[in-house]
């Protein structure tokens, strides 16, 4: 067990040193460089001026060279003007060129500096993430607990007619994707048109959250996975309510209120949660489009500011981070089953 | 003229998408009357749930066919527009006398009906044929790394589940901004990926007849001519500041939109590492069944045994799977246009409308109201399709 956790440490270790190559490939492509020098320097520049500014602040170097400087295995470049001034990566304003340390990256924890939000990345990055954690925290308790009450009403009896309605359901949240189903809850529930009962931006969520401003960002992105969830643990469901044991467990005279809630839920709810840990990266790309649409300036609308603006540290950092919730969840989820089921064990 | 109520604004809906109902009512009619000699597809019709979805998909297949080839149905072009009817509401007259925008008008005064029921040729044309190219680059790769397994499989595998870690949106962020089609970046990723359907269907050919070169060398030439010709037809582009020009503009026979294609590339590029692991997982399972090894003692070759033996005995799964990835690929489609990624502002699709309607939402609704439910519905008709035919699958 041991050696397969180091296993999977090390896999997840080399994607995301890949994933960050591409992300920082990507983005010190030139013409995105040149769109980052017209925005943080001079909109008018022209074509030389642009090639000085990027070579002043070191986007020309090698990719591999600017690679190793924000991992912090290659010294940070350094720029001396005419007038003899040190400027470079790791020279903070205010530090002298002789006391600041040659190496900065992120084996060093300097995540270097979100020029979109001119903050530094970690501090953005932790800022986000909690206000994305709380948002998710309340998904997952919406979420989780409703998909797995549908899924299994509906597994209970297979073919009734709780069963027709719920998978109904389910069928059409996973065909309502959150910028859909977003739009609508905001007009029948934040509009004129409908009841005004919630309010249509989040904004205000960040500082005080409230049932009224909190409530359509949390169902927005809950009723996407729910419906996923509940089909899976209503296949799981019926699967198990097939099964000898229970078959055995109904001749010996119990009653049908006992049977599901002893016999069949243990061995029901297994599976889903597998799908439930798959689910939550997915949940990540629904985080991006409610928060860009409530305005709620979490994760997701930090990605989308890093990405709009060419901002390459604080999208590295974005990417970090996601391939390690990606990458651990899959890892819980593995390690869960095994668990959850004794019938697998990893030799 | 005067504005119209709501029974009559659904009565001139109906009226004006007679075309489509009389094509649906055909192809219901013709199919249910042979649903017999029509294998799978033909059973679909004994299903309720399948019948429903396979309505819906039809109607929008129809919509966007009569709209965008014909120009029926729509009550005014897609960029038309008039000043005085700017956000006006559904049934409002013109003030000219001229008609009416039935569903009302949007922030630039045009008509949301006809926008609307354009826009579905996009997402009709795109999704579907994406969702194939995904599917000829996944079974071309998956095959083998369930086949033969050992390192392919695990090379493949890693680059698979890293395409996987990355957000979507991020590397649609990454892939879709014109700073990035500058770089002519989309057009090599279009130049490899499209090459995957010239690869399987030449495997194809060349396993089965391999034996008998008098057929297979016609049929490869064949294929060879007229695929290389689409292949590099889609792949160069003679426009301004491509990276790819390979024929000459005589010989170019179709020039697809940049924006598009690079639309097209990236929802292939996001989809293609799930079906590859689909196929992977269908091969590992099928690979210990008798027939594989009866064939592996008959001599025949890996590629046969993958593409003539595995491949049809995994269609089921797969043509559920295609359906429910159609209305995934809709479903990215929307996403970059809410986003405002790759098409046009002005594009009449689904996922800019949104977009560009998401703004004024609480004001004015129905711009935003009538694609939200479009793509709705038709996602929601691939799925109870998919469902409807997996249930009649399941059957045999």
């Amino acid at each position: 067990m041991g050696l397969f956790i180091l296993r999977r440490l090390g896999i997840m270790f080399l994607t995301a040193l890949c994933l960050t190559f591409v992300v920082f490939w990507l983005t010190n492509l030139y013409p995105n460089l040149e769109k980052l020098a017209k925005s943080e320097g001079n909109q008018r520049m022209a074509d030389e001026e642009v090639v000085s500014w990027l070579a002043e602040r070191g986007y020309a170097q090698p990719l591999f060279v600017k690679y190793g400087e924000w991992i912090g295995v290659v010294p940070g470049f350094t720029f001396t003007d005419e007038e003899g001034n040190v400027s470079g990566r790791c020279i903070d304003a205010g530090v002298a060129p002789e006391d600041a340390p040659t190496y900065c990256g992120i084996l060093q924890n300097d995540w270097g500096r979100s020029t979109a939000l001119d903050n530094e990345v970690s501090s953005v990055i932790s800022d986000k993430l909690g206000l994305t954690g709380y948002l998710m925290m309340w998904v997952l308790i919406v979420m989780v607990p409703s998909a797995l009450i549908i899924g299994v009403l509906a597994g209970m009896r297979e073919g009734s007619r709780t069963d027709r309605s719920l998978s109904t359901l389910s069928i059409i949240t996973t065909a309502t994707p959150e910028y859909v189903s977003g739009v609508l809850l905001i007009t029948f529930f934040a509009s004129g048109v409908g009841w005004k009962i919630f309010k249509g931006s989040a904004t205000k969520a960040m500082e005080e959250p409230s049932l009224e401003n909190f409530t359509l960002p949390v169902i927005t992105i809950s009723l996407y996975g729910m419906g996923y969830i509940a089909r899976m643990t209503r296949a799981s469901m019926t699967e198990v309510m097939t099964a000898q044991y229970i078959r055995t467990a109904r001749l010996k005279g119990l009653s049908f209120r006992t049977i599901v809630m002893k016999h069949a839920l243990r061995n029901a709810l297994i599976a889903p949660f597998t799908v439930i840990m798959l689910q939550i990266p997915w949940l990540l790309n629904g985080v991006v489009i409610v928060e860009t649409l409530f305005n709620y300036k979490g994760f997701g609308w930090a990605l989308v500011q890093a990405a709009g603006n060419n901002d390459i540290e604080l999208l590295l950092g974005v990417s970090v981070v996601s391939v390690v919730v990606v990458l651990l969840t899959q890892l819980i989820s593995d390690i869960g089953y095994v668990f959850l089921n004794p019938r697998i064990r990893i030799s | 003229m005067e504005e119209l109520s709501w029974g009559g604004v659904i009565t001139r809906i109906i009226m004006q998408l007679t075309p489509v109902w009389i094509a649906l009512i055909a192809t219901f009619w013709v199919s249910i009357a042979y649903k017999r000699k029509l294998g799978l597809y033909g059973k679909l019709f004994d299903s309720t749930v399948g019948m429903i979805g396979y309505g819906i998909v039809m109607f929008w297949v129809f919509t966007a066919l009569f709209t965008n080839v014909f120009g029926w149905i729509m009550t005014y072009d897609p960029q038309f527009f008039e000043t005085s009817m700017k956000h006006a509401l559904p049934g409002e007259a013109l003030g000219d006398g001229t008609g009416h925008y039935l569903l009302g008008g949007d922030k630039q005064a045009r008509d949301v009906f006809s926008r609307v029921l354009y826009g579905s040729g996009i997402v009709i044309m795109i999704a579907p044929l994406a969702t194939l190219m995904a599917f000829m680059v996944g079974i071309t790769l998956g095959l083998p790394a369930g086949y033969f397994g050992g390192k392919l499989d695990t090379i493949l595998s890693f680059l698979a589940n890293l395409i996987l870690a990355f957000p979507v949106i991020l590397l649609f962020y990454l892939l879709v901004t014109k700073e990035i089609v500058a770089t002519g970046l989309p057009q090599y990723m279009a130049a490899v990926l499209f090459l995957f359907p010239l690869v399987f269907l030449t495997v194809l050919i060349n396993s089965r007849f391999y034996t008998d070169p008098g057929k297979r060398n016609p049929m490869l030439i064949a294929l060879w001519v007229i695929g290389g010709w689409i292949y590099l037809s889609f792949v160069s582009q003679n426009g301004g500041d491509s990276a790819i020009r390979i024929l000459p503009a005589a010989l170019d026979a179709f020039n697809p939109d940049p924006n598009i294609l690079v639309v097209f590339v990236s929802v292939v590029f996001v989809n293609s590492p799930t079906v590859f692991r689909i196929v992977r997982g269908l091969t590992l399972d099928i690979k210990s069944r008798d027939y594989v090894a009866a064939g592996q003692t008959r001599g025949e070759g890996p590629w046969y045994i993958m593409l003539w033996e595995i491949l049809p005995n995994v269609r089921g799964p797969l043509i559920v799977d295609f359906c429910l990835r159609i209305g995934y690929a809709t479903i990215l489609l929307g996403t970059l246009g809410f986003f405002g990624l790759g098409l046009e502002t002005n594009s009449p699709d689904w996922g800019t409308t949104i977009n560009l309607g998401r703004g004024l939402l609480r004001a004015y609704a129905h711009p935003v109201l009538v694609p939200a439910f479009a793509l709705l519905s038709l996602v929601l008709g691939l799925n109870l399709l998919a469902d409807g035919l997996r249930e009649e699958a399941l059957k045999d």
